[in-house]
């Protein structure tokens, strides 16, 4: 247990140490710092001055553990577009990334199970088998299509729900929330349904799945024949063998719900860190494309462990079979 | 020796043709059986060659500016324009140009980009599953671990990110030029690792037969048995691979260019046009956008229908 956990860090800071690398190649190989701050009216001893200043005269691995520990105090430097530090932008635009991703991953996660266990348990009545359809072509739409199709519907035709933005927010403190005011949560609905969606399928069929499965096994036709009602044994003994596998791999995609944030909020112009990594790609802001980087690969990294740790908590068989050796 | 020969000879001439044999096979049997995946073949095989001959279907080319009228602007799609009479199959867009012609030049580069970046994850990962497969040790332990740092971040996000940074490498002045060769580029580099990882299981599996120990016997280089001997047994699963892989390029490559870091309007794909047409949205000049999104889908959906086909086929269990 104790070992791999340890291993299981070691390759996390792996990662996060690639990461930075490439993160790093980006400030040194993509466009010289030095042209980007000297104008055109430089002298050599500017440009010499300018390289010792900044270090740039060190050698190589010097140079990456420098940035190593500047990024580790989140310190980015400026954004080459807004002239401001890119870690007080990014600040300033997480919250509204993280309420977007928190609402779709609740969102998927609660309709993907319900869906899942009512498409388990009424496996051939005829709603199971739309829903079980419509999930196909759920995972088929790319999903600025369906943010596209979600606009046109609600917005163009209907005129229920804004088609962009975040709605009036609320600061409290540092962090700035769409939860307190109606405009914010009707702006949050749409963008929240595109996100999740593609996620709560992938989620509605893993959970049919092990549902049917679990429900095949002789625990459950000895519950059935002690003539506990349906309703127990479907919600009591099933579904809590199901929820293992569910648990992982909903937790993997919370990272991808991060990731996938940056097609959503470029439909919906929503004002975080997504499409402040698209702009700054059309753009070619190194430093905050480098932030971007390094944050997610931490919040992917994160997650990473934490689900396998949750793995090993959740699942009591895992930590005989690794001590005893395995069979 | 010569005896062998004859009988080879004779075996050849006695056998049905290619085609027949083709035919009679276990594949396309169970595709003669199968309506979906004929319908999706029909699909795809359609939409490929009306991508492939768009400069002798497209009634207009639509990016000859000497031959575009502003005045053809917005016509709604099997309507006369009220100024030109002129008539336009599937509308106009903002700038008089034919929809109908922007959507088989924008397949072409959607499904020319699809193409070439998985040929391009192809070969990397089959080269790097085999050598990791074959070779073991330490090539393995640093090609499987870049594979599983990649794997840690979705493909997308990889492909932006490779994106972002040839873009910044290319001189401004070239960046439209190029960024057909980047798109490629970033999503070839960012799909190879499923191919590695699949090969260099079948790799696993298949070098200690007994017909790659023969052949090392008699001398063979590892090169030669990596590519003559375990490169067509490992094939199948990398046929299917590259089918779904296929429907994730040109999704890619749409989500790509309709976040405005792929294809340029100059030279627009599917992804691009429905970028364009989503402004039109609101307006109510509904066919800019939906008739590009419309043939984007049925171009993926039937690629991914024929890759599960395939899947299914090919995989002795289910047979």
């Amino acid at each position: 247990m104790l070992a791999y956990i340890i291993r299981r860090v070691a390759q996390s800071v792996l990662v996060l140490l690639v990461t930075g690398f490439v993160a790093f190649s980006m400030f040194s190989f993509v466009g010289d710092p030095i042209d980007n701050m000297l104008g055109q009216e430089r002298t050599q001893a500017d440009v010499e001055r300018l390289r010792t200043q900044l270090g740039l005269d060190q050698p190589f691995p010097v140079q990456y553990y420098k940035f190593l520990e500047q990024a580790v105090q989140g310190n980015f430097g400026l954004s080459y577009r807004q002239g401001r530090p890119v870690s007080e932008i990014l600040v300033e635009r997480l919250p509204a990334t993280l309420e977007l991703a928190a609402v779709s991953g609740l969102l998927a996660l609660a309709g993907g199970i319900g869906f899942g266990i009512f498409t388990a348990i009424r496996r051939r009545g005829p709603s199971a088998s739309t829903i079980m359809t419509l999930s196909l072509i759920g995972v088929s739409l790319p999903t600025f299509l369906i943010g596209i199709l979600l606009i046109y519907l609600f917005s163009v035709e209907l005129g229920w729900l804004p088609s962009f933005g975040r709605g009036q927010v609320v600061d409290l403190g540092w962090w700035s929330t769409g939860f307190l005011t109606e405009s914010g949560l009707k702006a949050l609905i749409l963008p929240a349904i595109t996100l999740g969606l593609y996620q709560m399928t992938l989620i509605m069929r893993l959970v049919r799945t092990e549902m049917l499965e679990v429900l095949r096994m002789d625990y459950i036709r000895f519950a059935r024949a002690r003539g506990i009602r349906e309703k127990s044994i479907n919600f009591r003994h099933a579904l809590k063998n199901t929820l293992v596998p569910v648990i992982t791999i909903t937790g993997l995609q919370l990272g991808s719900i991060i990731a996938f944030a940056i097609i959503t909020e470029t439909v919906f112009q929503w004002p975080g860190v997504g499409l402040l990594f698209i702009n700054a790609i059309q753009f070619v802001d190194i430093p905050v494309m480098a932030a971007y980087l390094m944050m997610i690969s931490v919040m992917f990294v994160g997650i990473n462990l934490i689900v396998d740790m949750l793995y090993f908590a959740i699942d009591p068989r895992l930590r005989v079979d690794r001590t005893a050796g395995g069979h | 020796m010569s005896e062998l020969q004859t009988e080879i000879e004779t075996k050849a001439k006695t056998s049905p043709g290619r085609l027949a044999r083709a035919w009679d096979s276990d594949l396309a049997y169970s595709f003669r059986n199968n309506p979906v995946a004929m319908v999706s073949a029909f699909v795809v095989s359609l939409l490929i060659l009306a991508a492939i001959f768009a400069p002798l279907i497209a009634p207009h080319d639509p990016f000859n500016p000497a031959t575009l009228n502003l005045m053809n602007g917005f016509t709604p799609p099997g309507q006369a324009n009220q100024f030109t009479q002129e008539y336009f199959l599937l509308g106009t867009d903002d700038q008089g140009r034919d929809v109908f012609s922007t959507i088989l030049y924008g397949m072409r580069i959607s499904l020319f980009v699809g193409f070439a970046a998985v040929m391009l994850a192809l070969v990397i990962g089959v080269l790097l599953g085999l050598l990791a497969g074959y070779l073991g040790g330490w090539v393995e332990t640093i090609i499987m671990r870049i594979a599983d740092i990649q794997l840690t971040f979705p493909a997308i996000l990889v492909a932006m990110l490779i994106f972002g940074i040839a873009k910044g490498i290319t001189p401004p002045e070239y960046r439209d030029q190029m960024a057909i060769w980047v798109l490629i580029l970033a999503i070839g580099l960012s799909d190879w690792v499923q191919f590695a990882r699949v090969v260099r299981g079948a790799t696993l599996v298949e070098k200690n037969r007994e017909y790659v120990q023969a052949a090392r016997l008699i001398g063979r280089s590892p090169f030669s048995i990596m590519v003559r001997h375990i490169l067509p047994n490992v094939l199948n699963p990398v046929l299917v691979i590259a089918t779904i892989s296929l429907a994730l390029a040109i999704i890619a490559e749409a989500t790509l260019s309709f976040l405005g870091v792929g294809a340029p309007p100059t030279k627009p794909s599917l992804g691009t046009l429905i970028r364009i047409g989503q402004e039109f949205m609101f307006s109510g000049e509904w066919w800019i956008l939906f008739f590009p999104a419309v043939t984007l889908l049925a171009l993926a959906l039937s690629i991914n229908l024929l890759g599960d086909w395939l899947r299914d086929a090919l995989n002795p269990k289910l047979r």
